[in-house]
């Protein structure tokens, strides 16, 4: 079981820690078992001759990514990102200051890459990859959520994620894998989504989603599996299917498809918008993850591909389905090409269900009682791959905008939280990454400190009661870590569950007495 | 590998086998955790485990809350009740004393 720690006390104001040297020292997460790390194709176990192997690995990785080699070479230690990481600020561990982890993989780098490390390594710090750097490196790279809030304050705009994926990477080449991201992929890979649910259970789920939908509201809202020929394929987080809050933003995207009067679907062969491939760091398994999904729109033979609220996923779609998988533009390969004679171009492709449901909005399409949700004053959480790795509607800073005009559209109390903690700046929930287990729950817990205390500050000043998020971990990490910090924990909603709250539904035209009669065969 | 009467259990204390489930485990399981195996609690662990055969996976949270709903009284069919009888989540400890195994993914 996951260790004891005590949970700390939220400050009032966000300071720099005094530095604790080794607070955070550990084993790290489970390690994945040969079972999880064979059908991967990585090592069942650490191998022997890891050191050659992971030396090999990271020239193999420089060379391949040029921004690695940048990264590993440009800092000046100018500190800029010292203060700038949410594990730093919440555990006082130094290791956690972004240019610490950094210099993890980069003191390795020049001792075996750099003429001066080769020769003079004290000189330059250039040290040996032995043990107990690689349990380092296995401990604190799994200590970074890869938000990417360090880059944006970096003057050089060093990624300390890349490093941190090219860490893992390493990881995983000499048969060191984690247990939560190793065996979740063997499912998406398998099954088709994160939390292995096979065609029958996703199928089931849905229907008895519609039949309580159709109950509480009267109309038939469908949630279509597989259906060939529908013009939008949605791929969305399995979470949606499964977890609470998200699968109320499900009703949510159910119902403005509805009033849309669009067809679409969801596909069971590509039943996950989560691609964890992308926290291991593995170019080859995020492909392979993303292919399911032009296999899927191919298949199914849809116009357009829609992302669910998942926070990663986008930054997936919206960065590298291009080349990964050819929905985009770009595309060079037979089933890349096929796929973009196939797509409807006067669409984004893919396409973000906020940038839809804001165009819907924009065109007066739907209509809203904002009244339902008077009783929530309603702030917003940018999860990080979002803010910092994508865009929405095409105009700058859309990906900030375009969710809270959605949200604004629906609900009459709306406030920002502190302008450093949000949009391009905004603070990682503490569980992205590939962290979002119970294993690492401590560091969950101190890493979600900056962004609790100025939710904190919000709940104070403004009668805050709820908050919204379009990103699966960043909803279940809250879940989990409100109550701690004296939070209610359902205070956290999907920005579609806001959308749900407000839409008014057209009723189908039926006359009075079948009404009637309908409402008493149900009961 | 640590054990509970005999049968192998991972890190997280769900067992490695899932055939190797027994009452008595799930007994030995709850009592670890300080919790009494009341008969509303059978009835959870009893519909993950008809579940679980069905399909392969536990069921969705909603999917389980309609399910005591339904067996229980509506009073009872929410995740509140559920985590007031599974304090660790009706998820993750319910499914770990029904012996199924942990639910996973962006949870």
């Amino acid at each position: 079981m996951a260790k004891e720690f005590d949970i700390p006390v939220l400050p009032t104001y966000l300071e720099i820690p005094e530095l604790k040297e080794g607070i955070m020292d550990g084993e790290g997460p489970f390690k994945s078992a040969q079972e999880f790390q064979k059908p991967l194709g990585f090592p069942g176990e650490k191998i022997d001759n890891w050191q050659q192997v992971a030396i090999d690995k990271m020239g193999e990785l420089k060379s391949k990514y040029r921004s690695v080699q940048v990264f590993l070479d440009s800092c000046v230690k100018c500190g800029a990102c010292t203060d700038k990481c949410h594990y730093f600020l919440g555990s006082s561990d130094p290791k956690n200051m972004p240019v610490a982890r950094q210099d993890l993989f980069r003191s390795v780098y020049r001792r075996h890459f750099t003429f001066a490390g080769k020769y003079f390594p004290k000189l330059v710090g250039a040290k040996e990859l032995d043990d107990d750097m690689l349990d380092d490196w296995y401990n604190y790279f799994h200590q970074c959520s890869q938000c990417r809030r360090c880059s944006v304050f970096c003057p050089y705009g060093i990624d300390t994620a890349e490093i941190s994926m090219a860490a893992r990477e390493v990881l995983d080449a000499v048969g060191i894998g984690q247990k939560y991201c190793n065996q979740i992929l063997g499912k998406a890979l398998t099954i088709g989504n994160n939390l292995g649910l096979p065609e029958p259970a996703l199928r089931d789920t849905l229907l008895d989603l519609e039949e309580e939908i159709e109950e509480e509201t009267g109309v038939a809202i469908k949630y279509p599996l597989d259906q060939k020929g529908a013009e939008i394929l949605l791929i969305t987080p399995s979470a949606d299917f499964f977890a609470e809050p998200h699968i109320d933003g499900l009703i949510g995207y159910g119902k403005v498809f509805h009033q849309d009067g669009v067809s679409w679907t969801l596909s069971s062969y590509a039943s996950e918008g989560a691609n964890f491939g992308m926290f291991i760091g593995s170019y080859d398994i995020m492909r392979k993850a993303a292919l399911r999904i032009r296999k899927a729109a191919l298949d199914l033979e849809v116009s357009r591909v829609m992302v669910g609220e998942c926070g990663h996923a986008w930054r997936v779609a919206y960065s590298f389905w291009n080349t990964l998988s050819g929905v985009g533009a770009g595309a060079t390969d037979e089933f890349g090409q096929k796929l973009q004679d196939q797509l409807d171009h006067r669409y984004p492709q893919p396409q973000h269900i906020i940038e839809y449901t804001h165009d819907l909005i924009q065109r007066g399409k739907l209509t809203f009682d904002k009244s339902a949700n008077d009783d929530r004053t309603v702030t917003f959480h940018d999860s990080c791959n979002v803010a910092r790795a994508t865009n929405m509607g095409g105009i700058p800073g859309g990906q900030f905008i375009l969710p809270r005009d959605v949200i604004k559209a629906v609900c009459n109390n709306y406030v920002d939280m502190e302008r450093s903690t949000i949009k391009e700046s905004t603070f990682c929930c503490g569980g992205g990454g590939g962290l979002l287990t119970d294993d690492l729950m401590e560091i969950r817990t101190k890493g979600a400190i900056p962004r609790m205390q100025a939710l904190k500050a919000v709940e104070r000043d403004n009668g805050v009661n709820t908050l919204t998020a379009i990103c699966a971990i960043c909803k279940s990490q809250f879940s989990k870590v409100l109550p701690k910090f004296d939070f209610d924990p359902y205070m956290i909603v999907s920005v579609h569950q806001l959308v749900s709250e407000a839409i008014i539904m057209d009723k189908p035209q039926t006359d009075t007495d079948d009404a009637t009669s309908a409402e008493t065969a149900e009961t | 590998m640590a054990d509970i009467l005999g049968a192998e259990v991972d890190e997280e204390g769900f067992l490695v086998n899932l055939g190797d489930w027994t009452k008595e485990i799930a007994e030995q399981m709850a009592k670890d955790d300080d919790v009494d195996l009341s008969d509303e609690h059978w009835d959870v662990i009893n519909f993950l485990r008809d579940y679980f055969e069905e399909y392969q996976i536990a069921p969705a949270v909603r999917v389980l809350t309609k399910a005591i709903a339904k067996r229980m009284g509506k009073d009872k069919g929410n995740s509140k009740y559920l985590y007031s009888l599974f304090p660790y989540g009706p998820g993750k400890q319910g499914c770990r004393f029904a012996g199924l195994p942990k639910p996973t993914g962006c949870i």
